[in-house]
């Protein structure tokens, strides 16, 4: 890096970039087809698409590299004015770690669990020898307190497990910045982050950038990410720019269709009253499914009944018939066991789930085919919850014929109106699962379910895995199914904007306890559970500076830097709570406030004091 | 792009009023009004399946011999046992009109013999591997769906007969009950069977875990279904694919069993027992051709199969051959 950073000097520039994509007989498939921008010092460059976009490979050219099955066609990548498009590998190597570093979306895949944080972090510039072991020591410290982490003398000393995810992600900054690069690929640093883990990393990787006088190249398909973080940004499609231009205006005023397609795609915040609600006609008080004391866990039960590994303590959850119930939290709260449990996947260790008031064995296999048929999981991943090797029909088929007893033509009939329902085109009934769109598949997975004639629908993070605008149609989708069908959805997500447009109720969990539940509108308007504040505040807005605000609120400050952990006694929300009473909320389990309207907040604060 | 010397973007607040299109270097990409982009397209389909040059030339060799292992009896100048010189007392003749391969040590036409002993030599192959696969696909899928103590218990067998060398336990098996064609099928089968279990033990279990047959216990299915619909269609692919290898090993293990003269007796001809029958001729004989011909027709075919499933199992992925 120079003394004297100058602002216009270019630092990576794509010219007609090309790549192409090398078929089994030889022939070449445009992957990237002529791709320009350019990256200046000091400034971060974001590439937005959805995944097929190309705009990891175009990321990766920066580096001179490849994915197997790759190769560049034509144009070039100027790196500092090389084209490292046209290099080999051991002509790259010195310019590794030193002009260009990279960071991966999964730090825990990234760091070496065996090897001390320090160490990984200064190998690069010790390496290529740009640095003695003390200096490059002494840059990681400057970084580590840059970074905000905590305890930052001696974190290097730790190795990887010890730390939390969220410090993962900022260190691995800290190992792509040692070496003083000129330039940052950031590939989806924040994408796997919990909603008030990603604000921390966020505001560190912003600061460092501009204290570091790097420039950057940050790839995501997430708007609201970029509107923080980037001061350009390139919009792509199917390996074309469709427009680029300063942040201000693509987000402000994009013009190309596919840019304006992308904002609307952004799901709105999550705010009181802007939910559809489930239509009264199906609507009866009586809850079709409810938990009653549940507890549940892995490993076994130890000596007192208990599971080896806790993971739900003590939920009581109601769904009403015809009502669609939001269950959120952060990764780990136990939110997809909860689900497990409803449907029998996994046994309760102790408490019941009841249908229709009655209660339901623990286990699936003492189930009877009736109360199976009545209570249908939907896999958030419709690659593996499809059998490759059965024709669409035959996947929606089965249910029927097995809890209905419809065959032949009856069945037949059947298929297709399933398929209308979930608007896919009648003749997929004799396509494969590998025959369709990543969007396609999920909604013949909602089909398999309905195909039952279920009274439940458990619907665990049926959008994560699906593109902003395909997961937004997925969700237009739900809406009318629930109209339509009057079938109660339980729908588990971490994304609180997903589910605050689609459910009456929410239910937030936190390390396996209900935080908060009640109606979306009452949930999500004051008076809060501490932690539902944290949430809904840390959910990113498309909006230049939001940032910077966010990280000044109250919560902000005192949430960030606790790990989830299920406690067996009081709120095991205490280490991050603003408001936590010590020596009483880390004790007693805490009291049930109610709000009216069945609105329920578990905490040692009275509601009053929970307003504002 | 335009290029233009502004300086962009140092601090998105610079940026607020700036107009669009001029001083800032703003792109869009020329569209149409029209199209929408809701989705992206469909998957695209997959790539048919084609041999490569040597998956050709393999599959060539393959089809030769299964040809003349059914009609080789037919088309061949003399029958097993016959001489085609019956008044010249010698043995290993050389190529000559009348005996396209020479004689062999007994001055039987070695040409003959060779399409006789290719429909025993598959034909005892292709069976035991058939059993091999009935045994060890039945019993590992098996095991893969049972309780964990089962399947414990049937893989610790399982492990105990691997250990065995294969020759070892056949020669065993056979200088016991004597050798017979059925005895040489069953023993080969039911040897390579450990193997097979194995290996679709692997599978299955790699499987069980997929959500898709979660989804199935979940909806109540019994344990046949989960097996004939969930798991073996998904099992069967590769499962076939290692078909052809298991049947080189078979090949081998019967040719080896002959060659040692506990396999095919004689006077009946396979290609392993007329290995060993001319050894002379590598000493005495005019030519190698008595010894070299039925072993190039083992090393042809082995080999052939090989190059196929090597094609197979690349355009699946690749995924067989690194669990191999």
């Amino acid at each position: 890096m120079t003394d004297s950073p100058n602002q216009n000097e270019v630092i990576f520039e794509a010219k007609n970039l090309q790549i192409s994509a090398i078929r089994d007989d030889g022939s070449e498939l445009p992957i990237v087809k002529g791709v320009d921008f350019k990256v200046k010092r000091g400034e971060v460059v974001a590439l937005i698409g959805e995944s097929g976009s190309g705009k990891t490979t175009i990321s990766l050219s920066a580096l001179g590299y490849c994915k197997p099955g790759l190769k560049f066609a034509g144009g070039e990548a100027l790196l500092l004015g090389k084209d490292v498009s046209k290099m080999s590998t051991d002509e790259l190597r010195p310019s590794r770690g030193i002009n260009v570093a990279y960071l991966a979306q999964s730090a825990a895949a990234t760091f070496n669990p065996s090897i001390k944080i320090n160490e990984q972090v200064t190998e690069s510039p010790v390496l290529h020898k740009t640095k003695t072991q003390a200096e490059a020591n002494e840059k990681a410290l400057k970084l580590y307190h840059a970074l905000e982490l905590p305890d930052p003398e001696n974190i290097g000393d730790r190795f990887p497990h010890q730390v939390s995810g969220g410090q993962l992600q900022r260190l691995m900054a800290a190992m792509a910045l040692c070496g003083e690069p000129d330039l940052l690929v950031l590939d989806e640093p924040t994408t796997a982050l919990d909603v008030t883990t990603q604000i921390e990393v966020l505001k560190a990787f912003k600061q460092v950038i501009k204290e570091e006088g790097a420039a950057a190249i940050y790839v995501t398909h997430d708007l609201a990410v970029v509107a923080q973080i980037a001061d350009h940004i390139v919009v792509l499609y199917s390996g074309e720019v469709k427009e680029s231009g300063p942040t201000d205006i693509i987000i402000n005023r994009p013009q190309h269709p596919y840019t304006k397609r992308l904002m609307n795609a952004i799901k709105p915040l999550p705010e009181a009253g802007q939910g559809e609600s489930s239509s009264d006609e199906y609507l009866r008080k009586d809850p079709a499914l409810a938990t009653k004391d549940v507890d549940a866990g892995y490993g076994g039960l130890d000596a007192d009944g208990a599971p080896k590994i806790p993971v739900l303590r003590d939920i009581n959850v109601a769904i009403e018939r015809g009502k669609t119930v939001g269950i959120i939290g952060e990764s780990g709260c136990g939110k997809s066991t909860l689900a497990r449990v409803m449907a029998g996947l996994l046994p309760a260790a102790g408490g019941e789930v009841l249908l229709h008031g009655e209660t339901l064995p623990p286990a699936l296999a003492n189930r009877t085919r009736d109360q199976l048929q009545k209570v249908q999981f939907v896999y958030q991943m419709a690659d593996t919850a499809l059998n490759p090797r059965q024709k669409i029909a035959d996947i929606l088929g089965r249910p029927i014929e097995f809890y209905l007893g419809l065959k032949g033509a009856a069945k037949r009939q059947r298929v297709d109106e399933l398929l209308d329902m979930v608007e896919l085109p009648r003749q997929f009934a004799d396509r494969y699962p590998h025959e369709l769109s990543g969007g396609q598949k999920q909604r013949v997975n909602l089909a398999r379910a309905l195909a039952a004639e279920p009274e439940v629908v458990l619907c665990d993070e049926v959008t994560s895995a699906l593109d902003t605008i395909v997961g937004a149609n997925v969700i237009e989708l739900l809406k009318r199914l629930r109209r339509e069908t009057g079938v109660s959805f339980v729908f588990i997500s971490h994304d609180l904007s997903t589910v605050s447009n689609f459910a009456d109720e929410i239910v937030v969990l936190y390390a396996g306890r209900v935080a908060e539940q009640g109606s979306t509108d009452k949930v999500l308007s004051p008076p809060y559970h501490p932690y539902t504040r944290l949430l809904v505040s840390s959910v990113p807005e498309t909006r230049i500076g939001w940032l910077e605000e966010a990280s000044q609120t109250r919560e902000a400050k005192a949430g960030v830097s606790g790990a989830v952990k299920l406690t067996k006694q009081g709120c095991p929300f205490f280490e991050r709570c603003p408001l936590a009473i010590p020596g009483t909320c880390e004790t007693i389990d805490p009291p049930q406030r109610l709000d009216g309207a069945g609105h329920i907040i578990e905490c040692h604060r009275e509601v009053s004091e929970l307003g504002g | 792009m335009s290029s233009t010397d502004t300086p962009i973007g140092a601090h998105p607040d610079m940026l607020g009023g700036m107009p669009d299109g001029d001083k800032t270097d703003h792109f869009v990409a020329p569209y149409d009004e029209g199209v929408s982009f809701d989705e992206l397209p469909d998957a695209p389909p997959k790539a048919r399946f084609r041999l490569t040059l040597t998956g050709k030339i393999g599959a060539f060799f393959v089809l030769f011999w299964f040809f003349i292992a059914v009609f080789g009896p037919i088309l061949a100048p003399y029958g097993e046992n016959d001489l085609p010189f019956p008044d010249a007392y010698s043995e290993f003749q050389v190529p000559q009109a009348g005996a396209l391969l020479g004689t062999d040590v007994q001055d039987r036409d070695i040409l003959s013999r060779i399409m006789y002993g290719a429909g025993r030599t598959i034909g005892i192959s292709v069976l035991a591997t058939l059993i091999a696969y009935f045994i060890g696909v039945v019993l590992g899928i098996g095991a893969a769906v049972s309780s964990p103590r089962v399947d414990m218990v049937m893989s610790r067998i399982n492990d105990a007969f691997l250990s065995l060398p294969t020759i070892m336990l056949g020669l065993v098996v056979v200088a016991a009950v004597g050798s017979s064609i059925p005895v040489l099928i069953i023993t080969a089968g039911c040897i390579y069977a450990s193997v097979v279990f194995r290996l679709a033990r692997a599978l299955g279990q790699e499987i069980m875990v997929m959500d898709f047959v979660e989804a199935a216990k979940a909806r109540g299915e019994g344990r046949w279904w989960i097996i004939t619909r969930e798991i073996w269609p998904n099992a069967a692919m590769p499962l076939i694919t290692d078909f052809g290898l298991r049947l080189i090993y078979i090949i081998l293990f019967v040719s080896s069993l002959s060659f040692l003269g506990l396999g095919v007796q004689p006077p009946q001809a396979d290609w392993g027992s007329m290995v060993r029958d001319n050894l002379g001729a590598l000493q005495y004989g005019a030519s190698v051709i008595p010894v070299l011909a039925p072993a190039l027709a083992i090393a042809t075919l082995t080999v052939g199969i090989n190059l196929v499933v090597d094609d197979i199992s690349a355009q699946s992925g690749g995924k067989l051959s690194k669990r191999l």
